[in-house]
């Protein structure tokens, strides 16, 4: 009888149980959100200006970019406490987990590097010269491919991470912002803040497959300002977040073109999957909120408050 | 059962005059159709509205102004309903039905009864409309919203039927429409949310919060959305009892004003 009251609680576990962690920029925290709640659980204070955040893959550990603390914090998820930092150039905003699971790749804004640190060792392995202002960092699936893009000199620049030596630079639209490969690692897209569009690159000879562009009804061009985005898992699918527009843009992968918009809160950054990709959770830096978006119906289901200039956002599955 | 019999040749005869007058059925229609086409079109917050609740999320416009409107429709029907009241009593027929053997009350009931009805097929017509037009409605919102339409038309009707009390010809309805009608739906949070008008004035954000159409509209709004505004369903509540009784009083052949106007 125990056990199958027991087994009757685990099947009745929502499969979906996970948390977004939100870095607040001005708060110098991090806010935790429970996605099946879709509330704030926990708020964990970070160093100086927190920005970028990812996981390592068994997400027994959590990497922040403190900006103004110039360092990459190591934090357990589990306690929040920060265990140590990483050595990681001056300011950094925003950087990408190697899928060997070891080397950080880290945008230096104010010193136009982006630096390679082993986070077992602890060491920088290498610091390559880049554009003015590096901030989209992505690595190919392969993990041969790393890419910095510059958002004043308006390039993306691709790294060789065997040598870790720069092999292209492609010229895109005014201040990119993100970057990540898709279609299995064919395709890189790179998102222009003040171009207002995303230009989709082969990867194979980093030339210029398509380019998006934004059109919202009754809101000034100027305010269409892309930045990050994310994929659906079947990659057919990418969410858009287009800044002071308010609003995220869902994309047909294939086509390249826009199927509709979804009205979100002020000035959205970046956002994260919840682990069964039925939600999206978009950060909105001037209201200082979460939208929660519902994947399948593409509507705004949600606004959570969290801290002050929501920036980035990891998503953590927890086990209920 | 004859108090059934009258509640049915009455509801018959209003439904018969509705669907009779289809100049009346387009007029309820494109009234509130025009302003979610045309005026929230003018008005559109394509950045969104702030969060205000029941809404969890940013809006659009004309999601916000949609409770608003079909407090409109409740409005305009409560005040056409007197406005017939008033023809009826002209012509003769208001004499006709006051002198039938039931109480009185149940009478105007029946009549406040039946032009709800009414009200509520077209709110139910133009929250389709509105839905199909992109305005996302949940889907027990359909559900939730019918007993809040019901007394909403009920409050309104009921001070229609003051109304009607205190007319004495038909021509002075169009006094109704400046005094009353523009008033209630402009002093409302119909159209803006009360917080807006209190950055305006708080004087009028007050006056817009005593207004029982307000109320009326705020407890619509929560329906729509499957919530109970408590206090909302309260003073509407207490509204429909004081226009009711105020109205029974005006209509008391001894005390009220068709003593006068016998």
């Amino acid at each position: 009888m125990l056990k199958l009251a027991l087994l009757l609680t685990t099947v009745a576990l929502p499969l979906s149980a996970g948390e977004i962690w939100v870095t607040n920029e001005k708060d110098d925290t991090i806010s935790v959100i429970d996605v099946d709640t879709l509330e704030v659980t926990r708020t964990i204070p970070t160093g100086e200006r927190p920005r970028g955040i990812t996981f390592s893959q068994d997400f027994s550990r959590v990497y922040i970019c403190a900006s103004d603390s110039d360092t990459v914090q190591v934090m357990d998820p589990t306690t929040g406490e920060v265990l140590y930092d990483l050595p990681s150039g001056e300011d950094p905003e925003q950087f990408v987990l190697h899928p060997d699971d070891r080397h950080l790749y880290i945008a230096n804004e104010d010193d136009a590097v982006t630096t390679v640190v082993d986070t077992q060792t602890r060491t920088v392995v290498a610091q390559i010269n880049v554009g003015i202002e590096p901030e989209g960092m992505a690595v190919s699936p392969d993990g041969k491919v790393a890419i910095t893009t510059s958002e004043t000199t308006n390039m993306a620049h691709w790294i060789d991470t065997a040598t870790q030596k720069l092999f292209a630079n492609t010229l895109v639209d005014s201040r990119p912002r993100h970057a990540e490969f898709a279609a299995g690692g064919q395709e890189l897209w790179v998102s222009s803040e003040i171009g207002g569009t995303v230009t989709v690159f082969n990867t194979a000879d980093q030339t210029e497959k398509g380019k998006i562009r934004f059109e919202i009804n009754g809101v000034n061009a100027d305010l269409i300002q892309p930045v990050g985005f994310e994929f659906t898992p079947d990659e057919a699918t990418a969410f858009v977040a287009l800044g002071p527009s308010n609003h995220v843009a869902v994309v047909n992968a294939k086509t390249l073109q826009v199927e509709s918009y979804i009205l979100v809160g002020r000035r959205v950054w970046h956002m994260a999957f919840s682990p069964d990709h039925t939600k999206l959770f978009t950060t909105n830096g001037v209201s200082g909120d979460v939208t929660v978006i519902d994947v399948a119906s593409r509507q705004a289901i949600k606004s959570i408050k969290v801290g002050r200039f929501p920036w980035g956002a990891a998503m953590r599955p927890t086990k209920g | 059962m004859t108090a059934l019999i009258a509640l049915r040749a009455i509801l018959h005869r209003e439904a018969l005059r509705f669907v009779g007058q289809k100049g009346r059925l387009v007029a309820a229609m494109v009234r509130p159709l025009v302003w979610l086409f045309i005026f929230a079109a003018g008005f559109r917050a394509a950045l969104g509205l702030s969060i205000t609740p029941p809404y969890q999320t940013y809006i659009t416009y004309e999601t916000y102004i949609v409770p608003g409107l079909l407090g409109m429709i409740c409005l305009f029907n409560g005040m056409q309903s007197s406005l017939s009241l008033v023809y009826d009593r002209e012509m003769g027929s208001m004499r006709l039905l006051l002198t039938s053997p039931l109480p009185r009350w149940w009478l105007l009931f029946s009549k406040l009864l039946a032009g709800t009805v009414v009200s509520l097929l077209q709110c139910m017509a133009f929250l389709g409309i509105a839905a199909l037009w992109g305005v996302r409605v949940p889907p027990l919102g359909f559900l939730t919203i019918v007993p809040a339409l019901l007394l909403s038309g009920l409050m309104l009707g009921a001070l229609g039927l003051l109304l009607s009390s205190l007319i004495q010809q038909l021509e002075n309805f169009a006094g109704v429409m400046n005094f009353v009608i523009f008033p209630m739906f402009f002093l409302s949070s119909a159209l803006y949310p009360l917080w807006k008008m209190a950055e305006a004035s708080p004087a009028l954000a007050t006056a817009c919060a005593l207004n029982p159409f307000t109320q009326a509209v705020e407890m619509i709004r929560f329906a729509l959305y499957a919530q109970a505004n408590l206090p909302a369903l309260g003073w509407t509540l207490l509204a429909t009892v004081i226009f009711g009784a105020a109205a029974l009083w005006g209509y008391d052949p001894v005390r009220g004003q068709m003593k006068a106007k016998a």
